[in-house]
């Protein structure tokens, strides 16, 4: 959890907006360290937290979570926090065959053209789940933290498909059960010609659905070591309200945190 | 991650200094040719080029995926695979070779000899910066100001020594090939692969080429585009719960859509591209007379942590002499850093009597 990131969305585990749909998009930039910043705030307030880690293994990501403050370990061994693990149930998938529980939610990997029914079913029952074995402990309103949306364009999914699938997602997660939603998309490179099925229609599309958008870019000037990149924020829509403010940070990643400062005032040239 | 490892081990690999042995209630077996990364405790190997060790943040993480973008004749590409497995070889790893246009075994034949004697070794530690003498102060009469600064090193290189270096004039030796355990994949016909307990490095040569059966690279909209992706995507897949180490290069200059070349890299783990002069213009540059071609790196990855190891400089240029691979930076970044003083402000402001210690980003 990154404290100056908090205090510019104006949110803390204790208080934070329900019922959120924010996209994180990157352009030929890493915008992962968001993705950890939201997986410890969710985990630290206490909502029950539905993971899709499509790119990465899980130990890196508990790896990090060591380093910001919050347990995955035990966060999924009390049930608060569901994992899917795309790399290593893949592996399952493409060479076995089987079609039992648990490879249900990855079925796209087989046929790509039949869409992400089973993904979504596995998310809904994630996020349905009461906490109903631990003396009655339940959770926070739920969250879906998705890392790395784009990665099923590469394996061949429509990008109607996805969209399809993010709306479903928003009419469970956030209009009905009041929950979050975070999603991380990738980019390329603006192109100005065909691209119909890339990954900037998709990013397009959830950006219309989204009520803040977070996007990662490099600096405009160029590679700078101390300065890694520029994030705008903008906020769509708070609640009812649709507002329509962006604002352009500058952030440098360390080991344990990201130090967020308005463009210019980067310590390495003050 | 496939490998982390908590504390140092010593590794037992040849010319590794370090012997320091801590014990660790890790239960990883030490294992040649291996060594923990000081960024993040990850295990890593060499590449065979100690200067991409550097460049990539210390050499290859176990049970990652790097990826080469080749060159236009596959020239530097295909010499960097070979240094690859010549590594491999050298420490003992398993290796797997698969290549559809040339039969692995003539890539195996051409592996470059390693050197065994120390000759290199010295020559590194004369390399390395020497932080001026105070006492010797007729080295600068005009730029004195500088006499305090380190002399800069253009060639990258790390103070201990991680790899091996090679001759490439000379081919390795028959015997020492035949001692590491190869299996290969050619285009047309399979064999098994055995499951034990050493480190393996796969090279898959110009994967994505005509050769392969793909058509990625001959038509803009090709109809499988998400075959290639796929198959890496499980590729690191394997890799992640496995213990090797992967090297893959890719014509991406015969790939006419870019945005599956961004797929491809997004897909890889570290990714660099090779750009060489030969039949460029940019042969005759006298910027680049010194040097073969130009190496980019696109991707360095962050492996189970935030930040990743940030290069100082993206321009970079590589050459290949008969006894190393050599890449140096082709010229200074600006001095920007968070640690650079800057001592007449502070004077300047103590007039003023503000702390020198206020709110950085406040003071001017």
């Amino acid at each position: 959890m990154f404290p100056e990131l908090n205090s510019i969305l104006n949110s803390t585990p204790d208080s934070f907006k329900s019922s959120d749909f924010i996209l994180v998009s990157d352009r030929r930039a890493d915008a992962s360290f968001l993705i950890h910043h939201h997986l410890s705030f969710y985990l630290r307030a206490g909502c029950k937290v539905c993971f899709l880690g499509l790119v990465q293994s899980f130990s890196h990501y508990s790896a990090v979570g060591q380093r910001l403050g919050v347990s995955l370990a035990q966060a999924r061994e009390k049930g608060q926090l569901v994992f899917l693990e795309g790399l290593k149930n893949s592996i399952g998938v493409i060479l076995q065959e089987d079609t039992s529980q648990e490879t249900q939610p990855l079925s796209y990997l087989r046929t790509p053209g039949a869409g992400l029914e089973g993904l979504f079913r596995f998310v809904e029952s994630s996020v349905r789940q009461s906490g109903d074995g631990d003396a009655g402990e339940s959770w926070g309103p739920p969250v879906l933290l998705i890392d790395d949306l784009s990665v099923l364009l590469s394996l061949g999914v429509s990008v109607g498909a996805i969209l399809d699938f993010t709306l479903y997602c928003k009419a469970t997660v956030c209009s009905e059960l009041q929950g979050n939603m975070v999603i991380l998309v990738r980019c390329e490179e603006e192109d100005a010609d065909d691209d119909e099925e890339g990954s900037n229609l998709l990013q397009r599309g959830l950006v219309h659905q989204c009520n803040l958008a977070l996007h990662v870019e490099g600096l405009p000037t160029g590679y700078c070591r101390d300065i890694h990149g520029q994030m705008e924020v903008w906020w769509r829509q708070e609640g009812e309200t649709i507002c329509n403010r962006r604002k352009i940070f500058h952030f440098k990643v360390h080991d344990k945190g990201a130090s967020f400062f308005a463009r210019g005032t980067s310590s390495a040239v003050l | 991650m496939a490998a982390p490892v908590r504390g140092m081990i010593g590794s037992t690999s040849i010319g590794n200094t370090t012997s320091f042995q801590k014990k660790t209630r890790s239960k990883l077996v030490s294992i040649p040719g291996t060594r923990p990364s000081v960024q993040n405790g990850q295990l890593l190997v060499s590449s065979g080029v100690s200067s991409l060790d550097y460049v990539i943040g210390g050499g290859l993480a176990v049970g990652t995926l790097l990826l080469v973008e080749e060159d236009h004749y596959d020239s530097y590409s295909r010499m960097l695979l070979k240094y690859f497995l010549a590594e491999g070889v050298v420490c003992g790893h398993e290796l797997f070779l698969a290549s559809a246009r040339d039969h692995p075994d003539d890539i195996m034949q051409e592996l470059p000899s390693p050197i065994v004697d120390d000759v290199a070794g010295m020559k590194i530690s004369e390399g390395q910066s020497q932080p001026s003498d105070p006492e010797n102060p007729d080295t600068m009469k005009i730029a004195w100001r500088y006499q305090n600064q380190p002399k800069v090193q253009t060639a990258l290189a790390s103070s201990v020594r991680f790899g091996h270096y090679y001759d490439v004039s000379k081919t390795m030796e028959p015997e020492l090939r035949q001692a590491a355990k190869c299996h290969s994949f050619y285009q047309l016909q399979e064999t098994p692969v055995s499951k034990v307990r050493n480190v393996l490095r796969l090279g898959l040569h110009s994967l994505g080429s005509v050769l392969w059966g793909d058509d990625v690279c001959c038509k803009d909209n090709p109809a499988h585009c998400h075959a290639l992706t796929t198959f890496l995507y499980i590729l690191r897949g394997l890799l992640r719960t496995s213990l090797s180490v992967a090297m893959v290069t890719v014509p991406s200059h015969l790939t006419q859509n870019r945005a599956v070349m961004g797929r491809i890299i997004r897909l890889s783990d570290t990714a660099i591209a090779l750009e060489s002069f030969k039949g460029s213009e940019k042969e005759t540059n006298p910027l680049y007379k010194d040097y073969h071609g130009l190496l980019h790196v696109r991707q360095l990855p962050r492996l189970n942590c935030l930040s990743c190891e940030v290069p100082d400089t993206k321009d970079l240029a590589f050459k290949l002499k008969r006894k190393q691979f050599t890449i140096e930076r082709l010229h200074l970044p600006p001095d920007l850093s968070e640690t650079v003083s800057r001592v007449s402000k502070t004077e300047l402001a103590a007039g003023c009597g503000s702390t020198a210690t206020g709110n950085k980003h406040l003071d001017f």
